[in-house]
């Protein structure tokens, strides 16, 4: 799961004027949460793109859980961010996950000066509005593990059993997961920092 | 211009599809189309004026026909059997050199100034300028081709020594290299020296400006640019250099062209020093390409044509105009953001050169014809309900197609589709499975539409879209499945189309197939015509919209090599397209390199021989494509495809 996120998010953030992604990328990634439970993720990923925005409601509607991401280097991102939460918090489903990653940890951890965003402020602003929040590199995968075992343990458990989560590992083959409805969680990932 | 010439060629040869009652059906067919496109995407939707008016049905219908990849059965074949002729006939020979066939163009009629290097600066009399040149480039006869004495006799066919003299034959046997293409001549032009860094970015500006001067002789030293400015003289798109750096340039450009449109007669391009500059004005866009590697402009036109598609793919003509007509001054970039990449994909294969765009046409993969019949069938079987067209690509080439019977594929559109997926590397960098909106203009230019793409490696055993593509995996061993749809939730649907098709074609074996014949690649020269001097050729079926050509190896290796090939097509291709052009034959001689264009109503080829080979056995080769060709011709081209 690392690796596809990574190379997601390295497309996205860390060059973000020469390479972003055209229309949206659908993924499929497995992470194991204990020995008993793995979780199966579908992930729409998104440019967060000012010209796809209608599209948007079609990757959230049936979405468990949302990774809203904004740049830290760029304060203007945390604000597209912002509306990109607001808009899930009033369109998508009630019982949504959302959660702020502030991406190119990286960056700063080498230059410290280019921190656009403090870390604080964003905290805040997660608590404030009830988001799960990381600061996180799709560079170096600091804390994209996290950020998804995090969303994966706050699933609730019916919802997780229902929505496919496996049960014990060896019993894998057992579980329905022929629709989308019914397998596992849709993560979009709106990118604020491209707008 | 040879765009134009193209489609209606094109039209004349397939008019045998569009019987009397066909005209309705186009007609409502396109009715159909822009129902079941959605509206362009905007978050302004609230907020919209209503939308221009649509251009009139029949119009649209009659261009669909016209220039469209219409793979119909009946337009190519019959004609084939009772035209085609693999004799050339006396009276269509000229044998004409590069001077001639190029002054005519800038004819005061064109509006341009000569594309020779002039020494008439004067280019706002443009009409004494050209007819100064004009009047030089008829004394200055210069031939380059060595036949030109042969006048009224035969140039072809049973000439005895063929064009050189014996001295010449010595001389040039003496100089004859084993691959004159590939060696780098000192007395070449700047092509050789300059390509290697033509892709190279321009760095950005220091921000004390330092830098200024040795940045601006890179970005200069480039062999070409391409601009695109709105109409108010905006910067939207430049292939190299950043707006610091090119600010300044682009006022100068628009300060031309704003000069001339107020004059009521457009710039259409003109020559300074080595460089051609050739505008194209589209709606509330200028675009300009900037080349010193000898296109015409006709051949640049058809490049910023395509670069102008690619815009309105990104965002819908109404949406763009709708822009533009609200706010003449609005910054284009922001909506088109991130399609940088696109763009830059189109530009660079222009300047690699293509024969794609050249020839407005497509290639395939070379299939068995019962191998193709089996594709087809289980792309119609596992088709979904809202499925619109369907394609699986390999390399580049196109496979097979599955599409709706009143709807034929635009070349160009294809062009744009292939570009996104094998050029600009955006798509397939995010690897797993892809949901694009986009507009395809040749298709509709009013709506989108919504494709699915999923990559495969072909190498052994990585099928699952999930498994990680090895990086190393070259462009040459991919292979892509495209399902579009104008509904915009079929993403799911198409996704389990996918999944059975899949699935299919591995259990009847076609997967197998296509993969090996991925992995065969083109056939060399020497395979398709034995014997002959040969070294590469381009066939393109007019008919059918499409072209072949055999590998480039082991003649040509590398950019550079590549490049002075495609810069001899596009002269070849040039000489007989050109306005005033009625040749049918074009013979060329250079110094690495002997060529000859040909065209009928039905194909268009060109074939290059090395340089020391006489014109008879050049002739004898061309009858060789051709016969293979029409063997050949259900395995190169696809003819009338999956229609449902």
């Amino acid at each position: 799961m690392q690796e596809s996120l990574r190379s997601e998010r390295v497309r996205s953030f860390s060059d973000s004027s020469r390479e972003s992604t055209i229309g949206a990328a659908f993924l499929t990634q497995t992470i194991a949460l204990d020995e008993q439970t793995t979780v199966k993720f579908e992930i729409w990923d998104t440019a967060g793109q000012e010209r796809y925005k209608s599209l948007a409601p079609m990757y959230y509607r049936n979405a468990n859980c949302a990774v809203v991401v904004y740049d830290i280097t760029q304060a203007s991102s945390l604000d597209k961010a912002k509306s990109w939460v607001k808009e899930l918090q009033r369109q998508a489903n009630e019982n949504i996950i959302i959660a702020l990653a502030g991406n190119k940890s990286d960056l700063v951890a080498e230059q410290p000066d280019k921190r656009a965003v403090p870390t604080a402020d964003a905290e805040a602003y997660a608590r404030e509005s009830g988001l799960l929040f990381f600061e996180t590199s799709a560079k170096t995968a600091e804390n994209v593990k996290e950020l998804f075992t995090a969303i994966a343990k706050k699933l609730p458990i019916e919802q997780a059993s229902q929505r496919g989560m496996r049960g014990p590992a060896g019993r894998a083959a057992g579980v329905d997961l022929g629709t989308r409805a019914e397998s596992g969680n849709t993560a979009g990932g709106a990118g604020g920092c491209n707008c | 211009m040879s765009k134009k010439v193209d489609s209606t060629r094109s039209s004349e040869t397939q008019s045998p599809t569009v019987e009397s009652g066909n005209q309705n059906a186009t007609t409502s067919s396109d009715t159909s189309t822009s129902d079941r496109c959605d509206e362009p995407i905007d978050s302004s939707l609230e907020l919209r004026p209503p939308l221009p008016p649509r251009p009139s049905l029949l119009e649209r219908g009659n261009t669909a026909a016209g220039g469209s990849l219409r793979l119909s059965k009946r337009a190519a074949r019959p004609q084939l059997q009772s035209q085609a002729t693999t004799a050339l006939s006396l009276a269509d020979v000229h044998t004409a050199n590069r001077l001639e066939t190029s002054s005519p163009k800038s004819s005061p009629a064109s509006r341009a100034v000569s594309r020779k290097p002039s020494l008439t600066p004067s280019a706002h009399q443009p009409s004494i300028a050209v007819s100064e040149v004009d009047d030089g480039a008829s004394v200055r006869s210069v031939v380059p081709t060595i036949g030109t004495r042969l006048d009224g006799e035969s140039t072809l066919g049973d000439l005895i020594e063929g064009a050189a003299t014996p001295a010449f034959k010595a001389l040039s046997a003496q100089i004859e290299r084993a691959n004159p293409f590939d060696a780098v001549l000192a007395e070449d032009d700047n092509l050789s020296t300059q390509m290697q860094h033509e892709f190279q970015n321009v760095e950005s500006m220091n921000k004390d400006g330092q830098n200024e001067e040795a940045l601006l002789n890179i970005w200069k030293a480039k062999l070409k640019h391409f601009f695109i400015l709105s109409a108010s003289g905006k910067p939207i798109y430049s292939r190299h250099g950043d707006d610091q750096l090119i600010s300044n340039y682009i006022g100068v450009v628009q300060t031309l062209i704003s000069f001339y449109q107020g004059a009521k007669d457009p710039l259409k391009g003109f020559t300074a020093g080595d460089a051609r500059f050739v505008m194209l004005p589209k709606g509330p866009l200028n675009l300009v390409a900037v080349s010193r590697m000898g296109e015409s402009d006709a051949q640049l036109r058809t490049q910023l044509e395509s670069l102008y598609m690619q815009i309105l793919s990104t965002l819908t003509l109404p949406s763009l105009e709708r822009m533009f007509s609200n706010r003449p001054s609005t910054d284009l970039r922001r909506p088109l953001e991130g399609t940088d990449v696109l763009l830059d994909g189109l530009a660079d294969g222009f300047t690699r050169g293509s024969p794609s765009t050249l020839l407005s046409a497509l290639e395939c993969l070379r299939l068995r014809k019962s191998h193709r019949k089996v594709v087809d069938e289980t792309l119609l079987k596992v088709r979904s309900q809202n499925l619109l067209y369907g394609l699986i690509v390999a390399a580049g080439r196109l496979v097979s197609v599955v599409r709706p019977k009143k709807h034929s594929l635009h070349p160009g559109d294809l062009h744009l589709i292939f570009n996104m997926l094998f050029e600009a590397g955006s798509v397939k960098a995010g690897g797993g499975e892809n949901w694009i909106p986009l507009c395809l203009p040749g298709f509709n230019n009013t709506g989108f539409l919504y494709m699915y793409v999923s990559f495969f490696s072909t190498s052994e055993g990585a099928l699952s879209p999930e498994a990680e593509r090895p990086s190393s995996a070259g462009k040459d061993d991919e292979l892509a499945i495209v399902l579009i749809s104008a509904n915009k939730d079929s993403f799911f649907e198409l996704r389990q189309m996918r999944a059975d098709l899949v699935a299919q074609l591995e259990k009847n074996g076609s997967m197998a197939v296509i993969k090996t014949a991925i992995r065969k690649g083109h056939a060399s020269c020497s395979d398709i015509t034995p014997g002959t001097v040969l070294k590469h050729f381009l066939y393109k079926s007019r008919g059918n919209v499409q072209f072949t050509m055999p590998s480039f190896e082991p003649h040509f290796h590398g950019l550079i090599a590549k490049r002075k090939l495609m810069s001899l097509y596009h002269n070849l291709h040039d000489s007989i397209h050109s306005r005033t052009a009625h040749l049918k034959v074009q013979h060329t001689v250079a110094y690495d390199a002997t060529a000859l264009a040909w065209e009928t109503p039905l194909f268009e080829l060109y074939c290059v021989a090395s340089s020391n080979a006489s014109r008879a056995a050049l002739v004898a080769g061309a009858n060789k494509v051709v016969s293979w060709i029409r063997r050949e011709e259900e395995r190169v081209f696809i003819i009338g495809g999956a229609v449902f």
